[in-house]
C-alpha cells in the first residue's frame, strides 16, 4: 500500500501545526466559533450533541495494521474505548476534547495518517471499492487513482470554499462496489480494445434530500487527462453552484437545473480554454504511486485447499461464515474474508481498541498486513489464504468479530442517528439493533439471502437509506419519531432510488414491518431471485397490501 | 485602507470612483463593473490607470476583452466562505492577466495563502485581525499537491519536486 515520502510527511505535520494554532486561537477567543468552524470542519472536527466528533481519513478505506492499532490508541486514549467505521470507509470518534486534537492529529502523523477534509465544503475522502486490488471481477487496481486525488484534492487552494461538500468516488470493477453512480464525481474504470485504461466520468450522483442517479459526461476519459478534467468540473461547479440554499447547493442540483447537457458544455468549455500544460508530471507522480499498489508476492497454491474444506465438514458455524463472509479472489487458493461489524443487537461498524488490534493482528499474520474499511461499515482482509480462513474463524468468533450475517438482512448500515448527531431528527442505531434481533435466526437470514437494509436518521442520509433494497429514514413528527420505508434502491452498477411504501411507522413497529415485508418476498420469489429482483419483477403493489392492507 | 502586499502593509494609492460618482482628472481610478462596461471608451481616453471591482456572481469571460487595459481587478469575498472569487481568479491568470488582483470583504487569515495561491497580489485586510496574524498564515503551508500554482519561492510544488531529478523513486523500497 502507499508510503508516505518527505513531502507527504512533511505536509501532514505542517498541516498539524497550522491547526494546532487555529485551536489556540479559539480557545484563546481570537477566533469567534463562526470564523473557526469551517477551518475545524477541514480538520474533519465537528460539534455533535455531546461533546466534538474526529473524523479520521482512511484513503481509500485501506489502511496497515500499524495504522488500525493506532486508531485503537487514540480509542483508548482520547475516546471511550470504541470508535465507529463510517460508511465513506472512515472512521469517527464521538467523544473528543477540542484541546486534545492537535494532539490526536499528530499521533495519526506518526502513521501517515490525517483528518484533513472528512468535512467541510471541499473534497472529501476519496472512496472505492473494498475489494480492490483482489477481486475476482477487476479490471485493474482503483486505489492508485484514489491516492493520486487524495494528494491532488488536498488543500486545494481553489476548491477548499466549495458551495456544499463534494465526494468522488472510483471502482475498477464491472460489478460495482463503490456506488458511484451516487456521488457528486464517480469514476468507473473501463479498458479498450488496445487494452488501454479509460475513465468513465460520472457527475452529479448523490443522496440526501434530492437522490439522484448521476450522468455520464464522458465514456472514456484518457488516464493522463484525468486532473485536468476534474479541475474544469470542480470550477465549474464552484463558479455556478447554488450558494443561497445548502439544501439546493450539491453538485446534482447544478447538473439538474441547467441539463445534462448544457453542464457538460461548460465543463467542455473550461477543459478546452485551460492552459493545458503538458500531463507528464501527472503520469510519472500516478506510474510513482502505481509501484507502491504492485501485488503482494502470493505464493502458487491449488485451487481447492484441503485445510478449508475439511474444517466446513467438521465446523457448520465455520462452513456458514466461509458461505457468507468470503469474498472471490483474483488469486487461485486465496479468499477475500469479510469481518461483520453487525453482531447481533450490535452498533453497526463499531469496533473496540482491542477488536481493532485483533484484526490488525489477524492482518499482519494472514493478509499483508493490510484492512479495508468497506462503505457497508465492515472491515477485510483482501489477501487470505483459503488454509487460514479456519484459524482466522476461530480468532474473529472468540473475539465477538464472527456474525455470518455479512451481505444479508443483519448486515445494516445506519447512521449515528439521534444518539450522537446534532442533525439527525431520528434514532437509527436501536432501529438497527432491533431489526437485527428480530432476525436473529441466521437460518431465516441465510433464507432470505442477499438483501441490503439501510438506515438513516434524517434526510441527509448518511445512511444511505436511498439506495438500500429496503430502507428506513427516521423523521420527526411534532415530537415523534417516525420512519418511512423505501423499496427498490441500489447503489450498483444498476443504481436506482429507492420508492417509499407508504406512511411512516413508529420505531418499535419497524421491526414486524420489514418481516412482513421480507415475509411477502420469500412467498412470490421465484427460485434463486433474490430481493432486488424480485421487487423490480412485482413492483411495490404486493408489499404494501402486506403492510397496509390489515391496518 | 492599507493593503497587504509582500507580507507588509503599503498605502492604497488608487481613487475609488463610485457608480455615478464624479471622475477625477486625473490619478489612477478603480470603478464598479457596470461603470466600466457602461463608460469603458471613456474610461479608457483617460491618462491614469484602470481599475475595476468585478462581482463573483459574473462571468469572467465577460472581462477577458478588458484586461489589456485593466491593472486592478478587485475581488470582493461576500462571506469567507463564498468561493468563487478562488476561481475567478484563477480564470484571470489562465487569460494571461498579470496585473494585481486584489481581495477585499470578508477573509480570515487562515484562508490568504490559498488566495495567494490562485494569483491574487494584493488583500484589503480590514481590521479584524493584526497584521501579524496575516503574516503567520501566509507561510504555514510550505507544500501543496496541485501543480501550475502562484508560489512565494519558499514554497515546493510536491509533484514537480519529485519528478525533477533522475527518477529516484524507483529506487525506493516499496510495502507492496
Amino acid at each position: 500500500m502507499y508510503r508516505y515520502d518527505e513531502f507527504d510527511h512533511q505536509f501532514v505535520r505542517e498541516r498539524t501545526a497550522q491547526f494546532r494554532d487555529q485551536a489556540e486561537r479559539r480557545l484563546k477567543g481570537e477566533l469567534t466559533e463562526d470564523e473557526f468552524r469551517p477551518l475545524r470542519l477541514m480538520n474533519g472536527l465537528y460539534l455533535q450533541l455531546h461533546a466534538y466528533m474526529l473524523r479520521v481519513a482512511i484513503p481509500y478505506g485501506t489502511l496497515s495494521g500499524r495504522q488500525m492499532r493506532q486508531l485503537a490508541l487514540i480509542a483508548e486514549k482520547w475516546d471511550k474505548g470504541y470508535g465507529h467505521f463510517t460508511t465513506r470507509q472512515n472512521i469517527q470518534y464521538n467523544w473528543i476534547k477540542l484541546e486534545d486534537t492537535a494532539d490526536i492529529l499528530a499521533a495519526l502523523a506518526d502513521v501517515e495518517m490525517h483528518a484533513i477534509q472528512t468535512s467541510g465544503n471541499c473534497i472529501r475522502n476519496v472512496t472505492t471499492d473494498h475489494w480492490a486490488g483482489a477481486a475476482a471481477d477487476e479490471i485493474s487496481d482503483p486505489r492508485p487513482i484514489g491516492e493520486l486525488l487524495r494528494q491532488w484534492s488536498s488543500l486545494h487552494p481553489e476548491f477548499s470554499f466549495l458551495p456544499r461538500k463534494f465526494k468522488i468516488a472510483v471502482t475498477g470493477a464491472p460489478h460495482d462496489r463503490a456506488a458511484v453512480k451516487v456521488h457528486d464525481i464517480g469514476l468507473r474504470m473501463h479498458k479498450s480494445d488496445t487494452g488501454e485504461i479509460g475513465w468513465e466520468v460520472i457527475v452529479g450522483g448523490g443522496q440526501g434530500r434530492t437522490p439522484i442517479v448521476g450522468v455520464t459526461v464522458r465514456d472514456f476519459l484518457p488516464e493522463h487527462e484525468l486532473i485536468g478534467y476534474l479541475e474544469a468540473i470542480m470550477r465549474v461547479y464552484n463558479l455556478y453552484g447554488r450558494r443561497d440554499n445548502k439544501y439546493k447547493a450539491r453538485i446534482k442540483i447544478l447538473v439538474h437545473e441547467l441539463g445534462a447537457e448544457k453542464f457538460k458544455s461548460e465543463v467542455e468549455a473550461e477543459y478546452a480554454r485551460k492552459p493545458q500544460a503538458t500531463t507528464a508530471v501527472e503520469e510519472r507522480e500516478l506510474k510513482r504511486i502505481e509501484a507502491y499498489f504492485a501485488p503482494p508476492a502470493f505464493e502458487k497454491l491449488p485451487r481447492w485447499s484441503h485445510a478449508f474444506e475439511e474444517a466446513k465438514v467438521k465446523n457448520a458455524n465455520f462452513a456458514r461464515w466461509a458461505r457468507n463472509n468470503l469474498g472471490p479472489h483474483q488469486v487461485e487458493g486465496y479468499t477475500i474474508v469479510n469481518i461483520s461489524l453487525k453482531p447481533e443487537g450490535g452498533i453497526p461498524g463499531d469496533a473496540s481498541a482491542d477488536q481493532m488490534r485483533l484484526m490488525a493482528d489477524l492482518a499482519g499474520k494472514y493478509s499483508h498486513d493490510e484492512l479495508r474499511v468497506s462503505h457497508a461499515q465492515n472491515i477485510v482482509l483482501a489477501h487470505v489464504k483459503k488454509d487460514d480462513a479456519f484459524t482466522i474463524w476461530q480468532a474473529l468468533d472468540a473475539a465477538g468479530l464472527a456474525a455470518a450475517n455479512y451481505g444479508l438482512v443483519g448486515d445494516i448500515i445506519a447512521c449515528p442517528g439521534l444518539d450522537y448527531c446534532a442533525l439527525a431528527t431520528a434514532r437509527a442505531i436501536p432501529i438497527a439493533q432491533s431489526i437485527s434481533r428480530k432476525f436473529a435466526d441466521i437460518d431465516k437470514q441465510e433464507e432470505i439471502g442477499p438483501i441490503k437494509l439501510n438506515i438513516s436518521g434524517c434526510i441527509n442520509a448518511c445512511g444511505h437509506h436511498h439506495v438500500g433494497h429496503i430502507g428506513i429514514l427516521g423523521l420527526d413528527k411534532k415530537g415523534e419519531e417516525f420512519y418511512q420505508i423505501t423499496l427498490g434502491g441500489s447503489s450498483s452498477e444498476s443504481a436506482s432510488i429507492g420508492t417509499i411504501l407508504g406512511p411512516g411507522f413508529a420505531g418499535h413497529q419497524v421491526p414486524d414491518a420489514i418481516e412482513k415485508i421480507l415475509d411477502t418476498y420469500l412467498q412470490l420469489r421465484n427460485p434463486g431471485e433474490e430481493f432486488l429482483s424480485a421487487y423490480r419483477r412485482v413492483g411495490a403493489k404486493p408489499f404494501k397490501e402486506a403492510l397496509y392492507a390489515a391496518a | 485602507m492599507p493593503l497587504l502586499k509582500n507580507n507588509t502593509l503599503i498605502s492604497d494609492t488608487w481613487i475609488h470612483v463610485g457608480l455615478d460618482d464624479q471622475l477625477p482628472e486625473a490619478g489612477d481610478v478603480i470603478v464598479p463593473w457596470a461603470r466600466l462596461l457602461r463608460e469603458f471608451e471613456l474610461l479608457s481616453r483617460r491618462t491614469g490607470k484602470l481599475g475595476v471591482v468585478f462581482t463573483n456572481a459574473d462571468r469572467a469571460e465577460a472581462l477577458a476583452t478588458f484586461l489589456p487595459r485593466l491593472s486592478v481587478v478587485v475581488l470582493p469575498f461576500p462571506a469567507f466562505v463564498d468561493g468563487r472569487a478562488y476561481s475567478i481568479a484563477r480564470q484571470l491568470r489562465d487569460f494571461g492577466y498579470r496585473g494585481e488582483i486584489r481581495g477585499t470583504g470578508n477573509v480570515l487569515p487562515d484562508q490568504l495563502q490559498f488566495m495567494l495561491q490562485v494569483g491574487f497580489d494584493t488583500f484589503d485586510i480590514g481590521e479584524r485581525f493584526p497584521l501579524s496574524a496575516w503574516q503567520a498564515a501566509s507561510k504555514q503551508m510550505s507544500l501543496a499537491y496541485q501543480r501550475g500554482l502562484f508560489r512565494r519561492s519558499a514554497e515546493a510544488e510536491i509533484w514537480t519536486e519529485r519528478h525533477t531529478d533522475a527518477e529516484p523513486w524507483l529506487e525506493q523500497p516499496h510495502a507492496g
